[in-house]
This record gives C-alpha cells, sequence and structure tokens, in this order.
C-alpha cells in the first residue's frame, strides 16, 4: 500500500482515484494475447475468422472450439480465455431461445448484442465475481435488419463495426481492413482477405505457435444460416496466403 | 368445481379436489393418417379445426416439419399442437446450435415426443394431441404415434382421431409390405375421401405429405374431389327405415 492509486485492482467494487477499475483493464490483458480474431460485414452476410492457437500436437483438429452458433441466423466468436466465452455463448443461446418463444421470430440482432453485454457488465460489478478474460465477435443477419457485426469486451461496452479486429495482430489488422471495401465484396471474397490478413500480415512463421483457422460466416451463401465456413473453402484461402507469404518474404531477401 | 383450483396451482384449497387443466379440448382437429412405405412414408391430414360442432378453421396445417427427415401431424386441441411445434423447433435449433455434425433421427425425435406428451400426463396437464411422426433415415421408415395419456407405439399403418374407426380398417385392408410412396399417397387420398364422407369434423381439404431419401415433402392444401350420387346418398341413410325413431 505505498503510493497513491495502489491497491485499487483487487476488485470491480472500488474505483481508483482516477476513475479506473483494474480488473476490468486486466481482463483486457487476457484477450490481447488471444490468438487474432478479424471479423467483417461484407454485402452479403457477416464472416469471422480467428487464429486458434493449438497448445498440443496430441489436440483432435476441429475441437476447443473458438466460433460458436448461437441460433440460426446469429453466431459468436470468443478472443480471449475460452472457457470463459462458452459462458457467455450459453448464455447467448438462451436469450435467443427465450425471445423465440416470447416473439415467435428471430431475436434481432442489436437486442441479442445488447443482452450480451449486459450479461457481461454484470461480471464487472460485484465483488464476488470477476470480469470475462474474453471479448466476443457476436455476428447476425436477420430479415429485417441485414447483416450486422458486434463487439462487446469484457467491461460490457458494445459496438457495431463493419469491420473490426482483436487478440494478439489486432493492430496490424485494424489497418489491414481499412484498405479493403468489404461492403463492396462477397463474404467468399472475403475469406481469402481474412486469411491473407491472419496468415501473412499478423502471423510469423518462424516465432508463433501452431494454429488452426476457424471461421464462421452467416450470409446469403450459407441461406443465411449460421455455420462453419466449409473446410474446403478455408483450406484454400489458407494454401494461397501461404504461397503469397512465401513470395513475399523471397522478394525481401 | 373452479378450474385450476387444488393445492397445486393456488386457488380454492384442498377442499376443490385435485388439480384439473386442460380435460376438454376445444379447438380440435381430426384424423391424421399413415402408411410406411418401401421408399419412404406418408402421412394425410384434413385441413380443418373444428370448434365443437362448427367448422370454425378450414384451412390450417396440422402437418409440421421437425427435420429433413421427419414430419409430425397432429389431431386433437390445436393450440397443443402448436405448442409441441414449437418445443420441437427449439429442440431442433439447440441441436443446430450444438453443430457436431448429428441430427436427431426420426425415431429419436418419436421418443422425446414421447417423453413430453407422458410427461405432461403425469402433470395431469395433457397435451390432448394423437400426434404421429414419420420419419426416414439410413434407407427405412419409421412410422409410429403418441397420444395424450403418452401411449405410444410404431406401426405400418397408423391412424388417428376418427380415422381410429373407420380408416384403419380401409388402410390395413390395402396395405402390403412392398406399397409404394406414390401408391400410398393415392391410397391415403381414397381414405381421406371415405372420411370426408363419414365424419362429420373431417372436411375436403386435405394436405399430404411425404418423407423419402430426398427428404420431406409437404404438399399444398387441396381439395378432394368428391361425388354425390351415390344411390346411398341420394335415397339417405334413413331409406328403408320404418322406424319411428
Amino acid at each position: 500500500m505505498s503510493g497513491i492509486g495502489t491497491g485499487y485492482d483487487l476488485s470491480t467494487t472500488t474505483f481508483s482515484p482516477d476513475g479506473r477499475v483494474f480488473q476490468v483493464e486486466y481482463s483486457s490483458k487476457a484477450v490481447e494475447n488471444s490468438g487474432t480474431l478479424v471479423g467483417v460485414r461484407c454485402k452479403d452476410g457477416v464472416v469471422m475468422a480467428i487464429e486458434k492457437i493449438v497448445t498440443s500436437k496430441m489436440m483432435v483438429k476441429g475441437s476447443c472450439r473458438r466460433c460458436h452458433i448461437v441460433d440460426l441466423h446469429a453466431g459468436l466468436s470468443v478472443a480471449g480465455m475460452g472457457a470463459d466465452g462458452r459462458v457467455i455463448v450459453d448464455r447467448a443461446r438462451q436469450e435467443a431461445a427465450q425471445y423465440r418463444s416470447i416473439y415467435g421470430i428471430e431475436i434481432p440482432g442489436r437486442v441479442l448484442a445488447e443482452r450480451i453485454a449486459s450479461f457481461v457488465h454484470m461480471y464487472s460489478l460485484y465483488w464476488f465475481v470477476r470480469p470475462f478474460g474474453c471479448a466476443v465477435m457476436f455476428g447476425s443477419y436477420s430479415e429485417e435488419e441485414g447483416p450486422q457485426l458486434y463487439v462487446i469486451e469484457p467491461s460490457g461496452i458494445v459496438y457495431r463495426y463493419f469491420a473490426y479486429a482483436l487478440g494478439k495482430g489486432k493492430q496490424i489488422a485494424k489497418t489491414e481492413l481499412e484498405k479493403i471495401k468489404f461492403d463492396e465484396i462477397t463474404c467468399r471474397e472475403a475469406i481469402k482477405e481474412l486469411t491473407n490478413i491472419i496468415v501473412g500480415k499478423c502471423r510469423d512463421e518462424s516465432r508463433d505457435k501452431a494454429f488452426e483457422l476457424e471461421m464462421l460466416w452467416i450470409c446469403d451463401e450459407s441461406l443465411r444460416k449460421c455455420q462453419l465456413v466449409p473446410s474446403a473453402l478455408v483450406d484454400e484461402a489458407l494454401e494461397l496466403a501461404k504461397a503469397a507469404a512465401e513470395s513475399d518474404d523471397e522478394d525481401m531477401e | 368445481m373452479k378450474i385450476g383450483g387444488g393445492h397445486v396451482r393456488g386457488g380454492g384449497g384442498a377442499a376443490d379436489g385435485p388439480v384439473k387443466v386442460t380435460q376438454t379440448p376445444y379447438v380440435v382437429g381430426s384424423s391424421v393418417l399413415g402408411v410406411k412405405c418401401i421408399d419412404g412414408v406418408v402421412i394425410s391430414s384434413d385441413t380443418l379445426a373444428s370448434y365443437g360442432s362448427m367448422a370454425k378453421f378450414r384451412k390450417i396445417s396440422r402437418i409440421h416439419k421437425v427435420s429433413d427427415a421427419c414430419v409430425i401431424g397432429a389431431g386433437g386441441e390445436f393450440s397443443d399442437f402448436q405448442e409441441i411445434k414449437k418445443t420441437m423447433d427449439g429442440v431442433m435449433i439447440e441441436q443446430f446450435c450444438m453443430d457436431d455434425g448429428y441430427v436427431l433421427t426420426p425415431s429419436a425425435i418419436h421418443q422425446y415426443l414421447v417423453r413430453v406428451m407422458y410427461g405432461r400426463r403425469n402433470k395431469m396437464d395433457p397435451l390432448w394431441n394423437q400426434v404421429v411422426m414419420a420419419g426416414f433415415h439410413d434407407g427405412k421408415a419409421t412410422l409410429g404415434m403418441v397420444d395424450q395419456v403418452g401411449s405410444n407405439f410404431e406401426s405400418e399403418v397408423i391412424a388417428t382421431g376418427y380415422g381410429l374407426y373407420m380408416g384403419l380398417p380401409l388402410l390395413r385392408n390395402a396395405y402390403r409390405p412392398d406399397i409404394t410412396v406414390a401408391e400410398a399417397k393415392k391410397l391415403l387420398e381414397d381414405i381421406m375421401r371415405v372420411l370426408f364422407y363419414r365424419d362429420a369434423r373431417t372436411s375436403n381439404s386435405i394436405q399430404i405429405a411425404a418423407v423419402t431419401k430426398d427428404g420431406v415433402e409437404i404438399s399444398e392444401f387441396y381439395d378432394l374431389e368428391t361425388k354425390w350420387d351415390y344411390q346411398r346418398f341420394v335415397d339417405g341413410a334413413r331409406s328403408g327405415d320404418v322406424s319411428t325413431w
């Protein structure tokens, strides 16, 4: 307890003298260490791609999912602690099902995003819980609203984006995302761009751990149903991105 | 005695006796018929929901697609059927979210429905329906039913409601293990016609659903061709009856 401004980081129930809640800021650190997650809204839907770090060579391919389906028309991806993410997914599914049972229609993206955000926010208010160690990217494609992309952070803040990135490579990824007009291309085209950003720009193959690329989309091509992007498409994009990255390296040498 | 009374649901207290809930259906659908075929399974129903003897809703569907390999059709209280549809849709969405590559098989869906129906009966709050479940999975057809008390079975031919009395004998006579979907559609149409003639709660507007290897195909509503110049119809049922009753 030396000096002013120390000792305020043990609980979310106490502000520091300069108005910060340290526990919430620390949870953002858990997100920053995550594999890169990028998401975009295209003209015909939403796509998200995550660099899933493979922690063990013995891990079964496709396990430890980071992209989850929430309802027929909605899904979310988790950057940060995967286990915390599943609690959010569980809640999101309940909210979506409850809305459907009450109103008989699919939950609008904005409503679900705000409900998830409120839920996440609750965990930054009480001493007996800790904030979520993850941020989620939430996509929805409804008849009324069209494709939408939201990001919910551990503080409970929620914004809608055209494109966004979370995790280790978020700065580089955001710079790259800004260069592309996603609302003029389709999700199928965006798959290659996103793969390229993660594999070609954010990753350093010589240093970074092994990874799997997991992608989720809700678009006209998937009949507006939320699903993992078919592995054939992901693999194709991966090959292209890896080849492009290698030729880049050669150019530099 | 007051409906909803009794000690469980609050109200009048134990003196009112046990809780009584939906034990009188109001808006009801009549028969559903089903035949298991060599290349699929077919069910049929008419499109009427009656309010007592009044033909209140003439164009409603009593057949519902549950999955790409399974349909259900129901007679009995229509609002309860709507509840069943909602329940099943919820279950299927839950399964969709799991995204594990598995889809509930028709027999799993059937069993789930049985659990729901029997569970509600044991809560003394039954869903007042007779539900026919038809599915096609792994090259094999399944056809079963469950009613408001949870009785359930699978069979080659199934009929519910008035069809139990007037349709089932006809179904059994016409059934062959090698009957095809096309033949079964024709057969069900013929039996629906008999039911329309004989059951005052059945309309001539019907719907037929088939489940085959190509998935579920539910027809639009269409009207049966009818013929009213049979001598027996012209003379009337009482012709030759000399009783004074």
